[in-house]
Order: structure tokens, then sequence, then C-alpha cells
């Protein structure tokens, strides 16, 4: 997959486990050891609660639409071919929420509804990086 | 914090030579004339300067293009916010006497970049990490999600959002400085194409080139000034949140912050307010806002904005310059909400009929910045 031109992440050394986990198609977030909440994105500390205890651990890849958008821009070069696309925010089952693409449905507001079940669909868009997206669960 | 309420005042305000499209002038020439149009207006001189805000632009840039050495300094620069949070960090100094005249500028060339910056985007931030591999359009995008929420929960559609446009488009008729005067229908606006669903074209902001700059002093400096002053009677800020997936709710934002500690400090209730200067980068922005800052219930925006109540000679005056939407959005429009309040605050508009919102007395001016992220509120009171 030598021409993918979107753009993608170039990890550093909080998240790298992240996008490790979606690339073995296991994704973990870190979950608070002191509030028990998982956050997202990865951080040196809880956002609820400042600790510093964050442990990596498995999640579902279960969650719900929070909200969506369907894209009809031509302006980001890289996605002008895609158009119109979705893009959603996920609530995970475990409380944590990740932006997105909702894929394997029609980019039709008919279609997609917030509150509807998605599970996540491993993207290996490149030998180094797999992006988490979503379809209806 | 008592004590500050309507010790500052505002004393003179002004756009930019031209604003609309403006192919010839560069960012800084925008917060030049604008600067130099307000202080005019007051009747002070660049000398009278001691205090310098700028967002866009650095205090830096900015206080060296205007030859202003200030002895007090603030570049809060959180997206269109900025401005208001300015007049409130700007009172607060004049009334602890750290400076005593306090100039606000903004300028933008959103249209034609004439020597405006970039985006700087790294594919490593947390942005360039979580959010950019999905296509997410900016800031269109990010509203557009907040708002199919909004839509989801509580049954708000896409005829209500274009309630806001067409009242809009009402009161940007009467002003000539407003690029986009035609009459417009809901039924125009539900025809245009989507930008990002739920989004049609017309429930987004135009994209122009701008400036504008509001200047502040004590209400004794302000005695001898040719103005009508118009008094920061209360003022808020706050943030939410930098990128919109991080966002607590899509449905409430740091307006309600804002908004309460602005309230407090004025000591006056939403329904006291004769006309609200919201800034409506999106329809979905107006909406929320007046949610948050607690016009009506949340949930309510719909039926709030519903039968052109914010048209002109409706019962809750908005927006009355024609907005971001229709008037002017050079990309962080929150300057413009100041100057069309402290107008409307004057009654500048007085032989122009229905423009002038009937005997204002108070007024908010109310910024949203970034995608939701960051709010500021200025309550201002004909003093």
């Amino acid at each position: 997959m030598p021409d993918y031109s979107k753009p993608l992440p170039t990890p550093d050394p909080i998240t790298q486990p992240f996008w490790d986990s979606v690339k073995a198609h296991a994704m973990q977030m870190q979950k608070c050891a002191h509030c028990g909440k998982f956050i997202f994105y990865p951080r040196a500390v809880c956002p609820h609660c400042f600790s510093r205890d964050l442990k990596w651990t498995p999640v579902s890849g279960k969650g719900k639409i929070y909200g969506f958008t369907i894209s009809h821009q031509k302006v980001i070069q890289a996605f002008a071919n895609d158009v119109p696309y979705v893009i959603a925010l996920v609530e995970l089952d475990e409380g944590a929420r990740l932006m997105t693409n909702l894929v394997g449905v029609e980019p039709d507001p008919a279609k997609i509804k917030v509150g509807m079940d998605v599970v996540v669909h491993y993207d290996d868009v490149t030998d180094a990086i797999t992006l988490p997206k979503f379809k209806p669960a | 914090m008592n004590n500050i309420s309507g010790k500052v005042v505002i004393v003179g305000v002004a756009e930019s030579d031209q604003i609309g499209i403006v192919p010839d002038k560069s960012v800084l020439q925008l917060h030049a004339e604008a600067a130099h149009n307000a202080l005019n207006e007051a009747g002070l001189s660049i000398k009278d300067v001691d205090g310098i805000f700028a967002a866009g632009t650095s205090p830096m840039e900015t206080a060296e293009y205007l030859g202003i050495v200030p002895k007090y300094l603030d570049g809060t620069s959180v997206g269109g916010s900025s401005f208001v949070i300015h007049a409130g960090h700007a009172a607060t100094a004049i009334a602890n006497g750290l400076c005593n005249v306090a100039l606000i500028t903004h300028g933008e060339s959103g249209r034609s970049r004439v020597g405006a910056g970039g985006f700087p985007q790294s594919p490593q931030n947390m942005r360039g990490q979580f959010e950019a591999p999905f296509g997410l359009p900016l800031p269109v995008g990010a509203y557009a999600m907040a708002c199919s929420r909004h839509m989801a929960l509580y049954g708000t559609t896409n005829e209500q959002l274009a309630e806001i446009a067409v009242a809009t488009r009402k009161w940007a008729a009467m002003n000539p400085k407003a690029m986009y005067r035609d009459p417009l229908t809901i039924d125009d606006v539900l025809k245009t194409r989507w930008v990002a669903w739920p989004f049609h074209l017309l429930d987004c902001c135009l994209v122009t080139d701008a400036g504008g700059a509001v200047v502040l002093t004590s209400m004794e400096r302000a005695r001898d000034l040719k103005t009508q002053p118009v008094a920061m009677l209360g003022f808020g800020e706050s943030i939410d949140h930098s990128m919109i997936s991080q966002m607590r709710d899509f449905t409430s934002g740091p307006a309600k912050i804002s908004g309460k500690q602005a309230f407090e400090m004025a000591g006056v209730k939403p329904s006291e307010i004769d006309l609200a200067m919201i800034y409506d980068s999106f329809t979905y922005t107006v909406l929320l806002s007046l949610e948050d800052l607690g016009f009506c219930k949340k949930g309510e925006g719909g039926a709030f904005v519903s039968n052109q109540r914010t048209a002109p000679g409706g019962a809750f005056p908005l927006n009355t310059n024609g907005g971001g939407l229709s008037y002017t959005h050079s990309g962080m429009y929150g300057v413009f909400t100041l100057i069309e309040a402290t107008r409307q605050l004057r009654h500048d508009y007085q032989n122009e009929g229905i423009r002038q919102v009937k005997n204002a007395k108070l007024a908010v001016a109310h910024g949203t910045g970034g995608v939701l992220s960051s709010a500021g509120t200025a309550i201002l009171a004909r003093a």
C-alpha cells in the first residue's frame, strides 16, 4: 500500500501502545487505576482525576455513535475523491470516545443514527499503521 | 470582582476602511486601519494607548506595526472568542490601574490571504494522530458533528437552523457594509448544497477580509471623550477542549461558564437583555450559545429561534449587523460582536428605523472560538 496519500499519525512514546494495539487488531486504551475511567487520547495523566497511574487495558471495540457528520467538502485534498464520507465520534462501551470513519454503510443520514451500535473495523492502511474504523454492529 | 463591574467603558469601535473582499491589504494593515478609525472616533491618539490586546497576530507584531510601547499586554489567542475575552481582561487591567487606554485589534485576510499565516499541522500532535487521519473538514465538520447530537436528542431541525440564517440576513439587508444583503427564505437555505451534513452551505458563515478594533478606558477618562460610553458591566470566559473529539458534551459548551460569570458580575438576568450579539460561525453555534447563556432551556433553542423571532422587529433582536452569516466573517469574528453591541447601545442607528433596537440599554456580546472550544461573554450597558 505505498500509494496511501491520506494523513497518517506519527506515534509518540505515550501513544505508541495504542497504535501497536490497533495494528495487532486488539485495541487497548489506558484505564485509570485511581478513578477507574478509561481515557482517550493517551496521556501522561488522567484528565478526570490527574492520577499518573494509568494501565493499558483491552477494550471491547463495541460502542455507539455519539455524533457524526457526512462531509461533502473537497478541501482536504487527500479525501476529495471520497466525498461524501462519514466521520463519527464513537463512544465505546467502556466510556472513552474516539474519532473515526464509519464504513460499511451508505453515507445517508436516513441510515445512520446517533446512538446506533457500531463495532471496530481495523483498516490496515499501510504496513506500519492500522486505523480503527467502525461499522454498524 | 464586583468592584470591576461598570468601571471600564468602550469609547471607540471601528472596522477597517473596507471589509469583505479586500485583496490589496495585509492582515497588519487591516489591524492598523481599524485601530486608527476606533481611536479617531473616541478622540484619542495612539500615544494614549498603553495596553495592547491582540489575537491571530501576536501583541509583539501588532504593537511594533502600530508603534505602541505598552505597559500592559495580552495575546490570549483562543480563536474567535479571543477579543471578547480581551475586553474582560482590559476591563480588569484598567479598573486596577495597570493601564489606562486599552486597544483591542483584529485583522484577518481570511479570504484573500494577504500577509496571512498558515495553520501548522503536525502528524504527531494530538489532532494529527487522532483526528486528521479521518478527514474531518475543519472547522465545519466539528460543528456539524456536535449539531447532529443536538438534533438527535432534542429534535432540532434543519428548518429551525435555517430560521437563524434567514433572520440574520434581514438584519444584513439594512447594513451597507454587509456582504450578503439579498432576501433569503428558509426554503432557499434548505436548497443550498450540503457542506457537511447536517449543515447546508447557508448554515455556514462567510469567509472575508476584515479588521476591527475596540478602545476601552476608565469611566473617569471617558467623560472628556467624544462618544457615548458603553460600560463593561460583566464578563466571563472559559475553555472546554481544543479538539472536537474531546468536547465533554456536544450539546453544551464553555458558554455555560462564561455566561454565568458575566451575568452574575453584571447583576442582570438574560430576560433583561435588549439585544444579543452572538458569534454565528454556523447556525448551530448560535442555537447552542442561546441555550448555554440561559436565554432558553437546554434543548429549546430550536423553538426559541422559530417564527423569525430574532429578525428585525422580532421579540429577540439578534446579530443586528447581519452577523458572520451575512455581514462579515474574517476567521475570528468575535471583535465584531463588541462593535455592533456598542453601536446599538449608543443608538448610532436612531435615524435608521427598525435597524436601531429601540431604547437599547443592555446587550450581550458573546464569542465562540476554535471548535466550540472557548467562550467569552461580555454584558454591556449604555452608561
